[in-house]
């Protein structure tokens, strides 16, 4: 599964359209004829669709039949590529997990870049093809887009701003305060993964680890879930601050207070071995193709075979319960069996001095 | 050999993981197994008749106490309080204020171990300092600053040394390396401190009513084990060198007890598959020749004759204090801040009239508060 992320989806056959510039210049962010050649050569034959190609200013779509949910994301994560994936992945799988997290069906994206100028051309490239096959993987549409280019200096290579939308699922009520006492709390897959990948890549710091960035969509296992359990009391992906700044939130929403099982917490080997290293936890570390799905216990075990039966979901557990105990705090049942708190982190993890 | 944790393990070992018959050792799993955890309890309570008050010195066994939540386990006659064993939490405040007069000039390039960046000094911290255009950079290795001075050669990088014997020894190598390589433009803000003459300061005060120590058990692996034993001798005290999972503190603490209970002082080595009675040669060889020792002062605790490190004749070019001729100034402490009573183990930092109202990791009085080996941290997260 790993190995079959890591090959590059697109391959020669995909070269980089012709151009006279390898560089993204000033000019490109104009307005004028090179921000027009930029985006018919690069943008328009990847992302094209019937929205995008109106032309227009923004995108005019269709009604939506029911409510509507709306997010907005920024990516700015150094490096843009990383093992896993790169800022594209990020962008339209982010957003499509915000969106699922708010109960509703994910369907148009727009997308907004910030270049710098000198930024490469072909790294573009990689990228624009990085959001056309992320997109249709989450059969989201890129309907509407915009591009600047700052001064060299003045950005860091590609800044990506993306709002999406979607349709909310009708008779679903989910809320961080719909957290109840005896509710069970799955997550679909390991920890620390996307965490670890990048840190392992930033300067400075050269691991020899096989961590791969878990980046995906969830739509088609979390559409699953709102088809056949519209019980859902909460959901959220544990992405900055990892899986325990997620539950604090629910926690201190909705009063009650979660128990996890830190044998019951699903770490790789390679996310371990990173952290205990570097004096880390896996539970702040942050995760983009997770989801806390938070259920009453009856829903419990029909929500997990829902879930296993999607590759985003195939290693979904339950990892804690609201219990009675300790309102309004996460705490953790220990390996060697004592319980502790699991604070909110403060500022980002400073690994050890000696 | 008695007390030794293999005696523990061999049954288990065998009888779970293998590679070809042999058993495997992960060296992380087996030194948190419940099973042994709870055996290693129930050892103590059998051996215990009286209250006893044990102190271990290095922050990183007082994470993982809190961690574990290992004093809720243990018998309530055993009282664990935790002593000056985070060198961020004792590097004076004028050191840190040191650092940031050279961070906030242009031209130099401060380097440092995470820890230390949100440590508060009189007016403000390193982290302060960056967000106001000053160039602090944080490093996991000295020898990272010294790829940085070799890269940034119009620039001056000073790397500030924070640590006990731990993590003296790569400093001394970037500075022996930054020595050969005939570097102009690298020194070392040094700050390090030694834990014996901690320990020796600790139970000359009155205030002490410490019955047993833990040593620190990657100090150990640089410095052996030898020269506790005259401090065991001195004040007839047992000194047990522990490791930091939570079987290590245990099996610390066990023969600890036992050695109280039979009224036999000494050092005992508990965490052998990491210490040596003669530690790591080499690295105490690379020591004497960059290091001797100095006066130094300990936050909260006052200054300790010979308890520093300083730079040997050969490398004090490498001085920052020197090469950029810092003065020691006046340096101001929040006066709420009660560091030098949790370092000193007088009080737990609960006690702490701060704790958790005033003081908190978002807004730190002091460095205990702040530091991932600083009790107080230790106290706040995993209460």
């Amino acid at each position: 599964m790993n190995n079959m992320k890591q090959a590059k989806r697109y391959s020669l056959q995909c070269p980089i359209p012709k151009s006279d510039y390898e560089h993204i210049l000033l000019a490109h962010g104009g307005g004028g004829k090179l921000t027009q050649d930029l985006i018919d050569r690069m943008i328009y034959p990847l992302l094209g669709n019937e929205y995008l190609s109106q032309g227009h200013d923004g995108a005019l779509l269709p009604p939506v039949d029911g409510e509507l949910a709306m997010t907005t994301d920024s990516f700015v994560v150094d490096p843009i590529f990383f093992p896993g994936g790169d800022i594209g992945d990020l962008a339209v799988n982010g957003t499509v997990n915000d969106l699922l997290c708010c109960g509703a069906e994910p369907l148009y994206i727009s997308l907004a870049f910030i270049l710098e100028e000198g930024f490469l051309l072909e790294d573009l490239w990689k990228i624009v093809q990085s959001i056309a096959h992320a997109a249709k993987k989450a059969e989201v549409k890129i309907v509407t887009g915009d591009t600047k280019v700052v001064e060299k200096g003045k950005g860091d290579k590609i800044y990506i701003n993306t709002t999406g939308i979607g349709r909310v699922m009708t008779g679903l009520n989910i809320s961080p305060q719909g957290c109840e006492q005896g509710d069970v709390v799955i997550l679909n897959g390991s920890i620390g993964d996307h965490g670890i990948a990048i840190l392992g890549k930033r300067q400075g710091l050269e691991l020899e680890s096989n961590v791969l960035s878990d980046t995906a969509a969830l739509k088609g296992m979390m559409m699953d879930v709102f088809r056949e359990m519209p019980g859902i009391h909460v959901l959220r992906d544990p992405t900055r601050g990892g899986v325990a700044s997620a539950l604090n939130e629910i926690c201190r929403s909705s009063g009650t207070g979660i128990k996890l099982i830190e044998n019951h917490l699903p770490v790789s080997g390679g996310v371990r071995g990173a952290c205990e290293l570097m004096g880390l936890d896996p539970l702040y570390i942050a995760n983009e193709g997770k989801i806390l799905v938070i259920v009453p216990e009856k829903d419990a075990e029909k929500t997990l075979s829902i879930m296993k039966k999607h590759p985003e979901g195939k290693d979904s557990q339950i990892i804690g319960k609201a219990s009675g105990k300790h309102p309004g705090i996460l705490h953790l049942e220990t390996s060697i069996g004592s319980t502790r708190i699991v604070d909110m982190i403060s500022g980002e993890q400073l690994p050890r001095i000696c | 050999m008695p007390g030794s944790p293999w005696m523990h393990f061999g049954r288990w070992a065998l009888g779970t993981r293998t590679y070809k018959n042999l058993p495997v050792l992960k060296y992380i799993d087996e030194y948190r197994d419940k099973q042994l955890v709870e055996n290693l309890v129930r050892a103590i309570s059998d051996t215990l008749s009286r209250e006893w008050t044990l102190m271990e010195i290095c922050g990183g066994q007082t994470h993982s106490i809190m961690k574990y939540r290992l004093q809720d386990l243990l018998p309530k006659k055993i009282s664990l309080i935790h002593g000056p064993g985070c060198p961020v939490c004792v590097t004076p405040v004028g050191l840190i204020d040191q650092a940031v007069e050279l961070a906030s000039r242009p031209g130099v390039i401060l380097v440092s171990f995470g820890d230390m960046l949100r440590v508060p000094g009189s007016e403000h911290d390193l982290l302060s300092i960056k967000a106001k255009g000053g160039d602090v950079r944080m490093v996991y290795s000295p020898l990272d600053a010294l790829a940085l001075a070799e890269s940034h050669p119009e620039k001056e990088v000073v790397f500030f040394g924070v640590g006990f014997e731990t993590t003296a020894p790569a400093v001394a190598l970037a500075i022996k390396q930054a020595h050969l390589r005939k570097l102009k433009n690298f020194s070392v803000l040094v700050s390090h401190v030694l834990v014996p003459p901690a320990i020796e300061a600790l139970l000359q005060s009155e205030q002490s009513h410490i019955d047993g120590f833990l040593a620190a058990g990657h100090v150990c692996t640089v410095m052996g084990t030898r020269e506790y034993e005259s401090l065991a001798r001195k004040y007839k005290i047992p000194i047990v060198v522990t490791g930091f999972e939570p079987v290590d503190i245990l099996q610390g603490i066990r023969l600890c007890i036992e050695m109280l209970e039979n009224g036999l002082p000494g050092v005992e080595n508990a965490y052998a598959r990491s210490v040596r009675p003669e530690g790591n040669v080499e690295a105490r060889k690379l020591l004497e020749e960059v290091y001797r020792p100095v006066d130094r002062k300990w936050r909260g605790i006052g200054t300790l004759p010979s308890s520093g490190l300083g730079l040997t004749r050969t490398f004090e070019k490498y001085d920052a204090v020197r090469k950029f001729e810092l003065q020691d100034r006046e340096s101001r402490e929040s006066e709420n801040c009660q560091a030098g009573e949790v370092l000193t183990g007088q009080i737990l930092p609960s006690d702490c009239k701060s704790f958790g109202t005033v003081c908190t990791p978002e807004k730190p009085l002091g460095a205990p508060m702040v530091s991932t080996e600083g009790a107080c941290a230790a106290y706040y997260r995993y209460r």
